[in-house]
């Protein structure tokens, strides 16, 4: 009874781990279709957001408010990540729509800028790029409404805009670096240290053999929400109503006067919200640094195929599936189950594979052999929609 | 299908252009190559006869730049403060930095770019062993010489080598021997999955078949995983009251590691850990709060008492910030530049063979104690274990009473057990068997 609670257990919390990281892939990449390589930066982000709430309720508010500033690292990671997504669509990923080999090398492209951005972000940074949009985009804005170019002559118009507020952006960058206090970056490529508050850092004893890791039970418990959330969203809202209508059939929603460009730029954000809420979650387990994303996006990937594209409850199921194999297999609890270590050919097959290392190369197997059985996952779109 | 006009490629062709020139232009400086150490004289950079070139040669990108970029600061220290003494035989040291950029293939060569182009009496470099390997055929080829500052899992001895960190009968074995007297005799091994751990822990395994301690588990972690959980439950269920845990994990899963056995209810009472990766550095960004009262093994940690560790922090903090921390690895680094030095003059001259000679015997009064260049190029060293503390410094719980030998070929392991080095005696060499 104990092994069964506890296998149960920690298979779900591998697996809320694994679902709430693919929670925001399987709306961008189930829902609108899009290959977002740079989703675990998003995530990223959303930790870093995480470690800046804190610093910032240690210094202003003092030690005493430690326990409190998951509260607002929840929501502001959501916004930070959203914000940065809604960028990422409207600068990038529209013009790629349908053209997924682009958008995925385009989106592996801004995944490493936003990894470097972390590592070598600073003040003379920072000042250098808001001069420069400032400058671009202000000036551009200004010209539009006031000068009257001539069509031929707007490429050099921008052109020259462009390499003048640049050159003046450098200046600004580099006369602010000048100054080696402002010059340091913000976070380096050194790992920072996200502290779970006190109530979050220790477990919660069930029975005399049980103990139920806090942190796991908050993960558990957030993901439930999140997932809750998206559910409602998306099945009670207007603007859910409107996604998923443009899911279906895009030129249909296009002419009853949806905006299906509104749309993608909301659905987008949602994604990558999530994304940052993960970014969080994962902040109460490991640790904090620019490479956070990249261990976590083949594994979210894996759960939305598996899963099935476009189906949140597959992302679900599959999720939940893959964490109990893993743990099952990793823990070596298979081969207590079967017997303990002298059972025979059978027994000794899981022994081997009874290692983090080797239970992930079997997931791996049973992931392609479940493939060939299902090759569009475990809830295939159907009708028409798989036409799309 | 758009087809793109020769305006519009120009206008974004320039504005590409344009925008990396830009974000290059605004990171933050790159560290300067060559750097002129040269204190209060600066003149003295002037003709080759008055100063002494060395090269530094560490990872100041990638990866491994925040643990080798500490070392650097170590080693400029040391050169600073042995050219305001006087310099080496009366002349000031200059050093020539190269970037390995954690690449094994790129420390090969800008190796060869120092011995053959800045013609460099010595060079002081590297941290994996990867990329010591790497270099080592370079070194050997050109029979010149490299000082190298980390522990690591021993099975090499070089005559172009000199190993200032802990052989693993410097660090591991008396970790275990430790461990086996005071915390229980049951080990469950956590390591990273690479060539050191795997090598460390098969080391582990055979000092405690022999000395009565058992091996109840080992698990690897990929490098870079998080997910802990089922090594948490192996070890519970292999441990179930408790017992010891050995780990080699590197980077980041060792956050992962400790925050979740924290979680996991499982505290350094009933589980104690003990690291021999993890430095005062890494303590710092995992987090004392999840490392109290767990164990590391190291040959110095700051905390030592001693006028010569009193001195060197003070130094090392007035020079670099009061926030910034020394470890081990810094600590060999520092010792090195100075037991270098004392060849050369011990030689009179920074001829390779002469300071290699000369080399042998040396010692220091090392923030660490009393250190001595042994003929196997390995140096003697006190062993240290140390609790964490809460303010994430180390409490030195045991140490031994003085300097222990260096004993580059292990003697636990079965292929090179009997196995000796002496570069001292030409008819000896780099491996050969003892009289036993």
């Amino acid at each position: 009874m104990n092994t069964l609670i506890t296998t149960l257990f920690n298979g779900v919390s591998i697996g809320t781990v694994l679902l709430i990281v693919a929670l925001g892939l399987a709306i961008v990449f189930g829902l609108m279709g899009v290959i977002n390589l740079a989703h675990g930066e998003l995530m990223m982000l959303g930790a870093y957001t995480t470690y800046v709430v804190q610093n910032g309720f240690k210094t202003y508010l003092g030690t005493e408010s430690q326990g409190l500033y998951i509260w607002a690292a929840i929501p502001l990671s959501f916004v930070v990540a959203a914000l940065v997504g809604l960028a990422l669509e409207r600068g990038v990923i529209r013009f790629l729509y349908g053209r997924p080999l682009e958008t995925l090398l385009a989106t592996w492209g801004v995944s490493l800028i936003l990894r470097q951005f972390v590592r070598s972000v600073s003040w003379g940074m920072v000042g250098g790029l808001l001069a420069f949009c400032g400058l671009f985009f202000g000036g551009k804005w200004l010209l539009g409404k006031s000068a009257r170019i001539p069509s031929y002559r707007q490429n050099l118009v921008t052109t020259g805009l462009f390499l003048l507020s640049g050159a003046i952006a450098w200046f600004v960058g580099s006369n602010i670096n000048n100054d080696p206090q402002l010059a340091r970056p913000w976070f380096s490529a050194r790992n920072v240290d996200v502290t779970a508050p006190g109530w979050l850092q220790g477990s919660i004893r069930v029975t005399a053999g049980i103990q139920f890791p806090a942190s796991r039970l908050f993960i558990i418990v957030l993901t439930l929400l999140c997932l809750l959330g998206v559910y409602l969203f998306l099945q009670k809202s207007a603007w859910g109503l409107r996604i998923r209508s443009v899911t279906q059939n895009r030129d249909m929603s296009a002419c009853l006067g949806i905006p299906t460009a509104q749309v993608d730029a909301v659905t987008f954000a949602l994604g990558s919200g999530l994304a940052g809420v993960a970014g969080f979650a994962v902040t109460l387990l490991g640790s904090v640094g620019p490479n956070l994303g990249v261990n976590y996006i083949v594994d979210a990937f894996m759960v939305v195929v598996v899963g099935g594209v476009g189906n949140l409850l597959g992302s679900v199921i599959a999720a939940l599936g893959i964490g109990i194999v893993t743990y099952l297999l990793g823990s070596g609890t298979m081969v207590r189950l079967l017997g303990g270590a002298d059972g025979g050919a059978v027994v000794s097959f899981f022994d081997f594979f009874a290692t983090t290392s080797m239970a992930k190369v079997m997931v791996f197997a049973l992931i392609i052999l479940f493939l060939q059985v299902r090759p569009a996952g475990l809830f295939p779109p159907k009708g028409r929609s798989a036409e799309v | 299908m758009t087809k793109l006009g020769r305006r519009k490629f120009l206008a974004y062709g320039s504005a590409a252009a344009g925008a990396s020139v830009f974000l290059k232009a605004c990171a933050p400086e790159p560290e300067t190559e060559v750097e002129a150490d040269s204190g209060a004289s600066p003149a003295a950079a002037g003709a080759d006869s008055d100063v002494i070139t060395v090269g530094i040669l560490h990872s100041l990108s990638g990866t491994m730049a925040i643990s080798e970029t500490t070392v650097v600061d170590a080693e400029e220290l040391a050169i600073e403060e042995i050219n305001a003494a006087g310099g080496v035989l009366g002349k000031q040291i200059v050093a020539v930095k190269e970037d390995g950029a954690s690449d094994w293939p790129t420390f090969a060569e800008k190796a060869e770019k120092l011995i053959d182009q800045d013609q460099v009496a010595v060079v002081f470099g590297c941290w994996t062993s990867a990329s010591r390997k790497a270099v080592l055929p370079v070194f050997e080829e050109k029979d010149h010489m490299l000082w190298y500052p980390v522990q690591y899992e021993g099975q090499e001895c070089s005559q172009n080598i000199f190993y200032t960190g802990a052989a693993p009968n410097q660090q591991i074995e008396p970790a275990v021997d430790w461990l086996l007297e005071n915390k229980g005799t049951d080990f469950f091994l956590v390591g990273s999955d690479y060539v050191f751990p795997r090598t460390a822990n098969n080391i582990i395994k055979e000092q405690l078949k022999a000395n009565g301690g058992t091996t109840v588990g080992e698990d690897y972690l990929p490098l870079g995983n998080t997910e802990v959980t089922p090594i948490i439950e192996k070890i519970q269920q292999a441990l179930p009251d408790g017992g010891v845990i050995f780990n080699s994990l590197n980077g980041d899963s060792n956050v992962a590691f400790f925050k979740q056995l924290k979680s996991a209810g499982m505290g350094p009472d009933q589980y104690p850990v003990m690291s021999v990766s993890i430095a005062e550095e890494e303590v710092r960004q995992i987090g004392p709060e999840f490392l109290e009262g767990h164990y590391a093994a190291w040959n110095y940690f700051q905390t030592v008492e001693s006028p010569a560790n009193e001195k060197w922090v003070a130094d090392f903090k007035a020079k670099y910030g009061e926030d910034r921390v020394t470890n081990d690895p810094m600590e060999a680094a520092y010792i090195m530049v100075y037991l270098w030095a004392q060849a050369v003059e011990a030689a009179g001259t920074t001829d390779i063979p002469a300071v290699r000679e000369a080399a042998y015997g040396q010692t220091f009064e090392a923030p660490e104690g009393l250190v001595t260049m042994q003929p196997n190029h390995h140096i003697s060293k006190t062993v240290r274990i140390g609790e964490v503390r809460d303010d994430g410094l180390f409490e030195i719980v045991s140490s031994t009473d003085g300097p222990l030998e260096p004993v580059p070929w292990n003697q636990y392991v079965p292929d090179t057990k009997g196995y000796a080095c002496d570069w001292s005696d030409p008819a000896k060499g780099g491996r050969y068997k003892t009289e036993a």
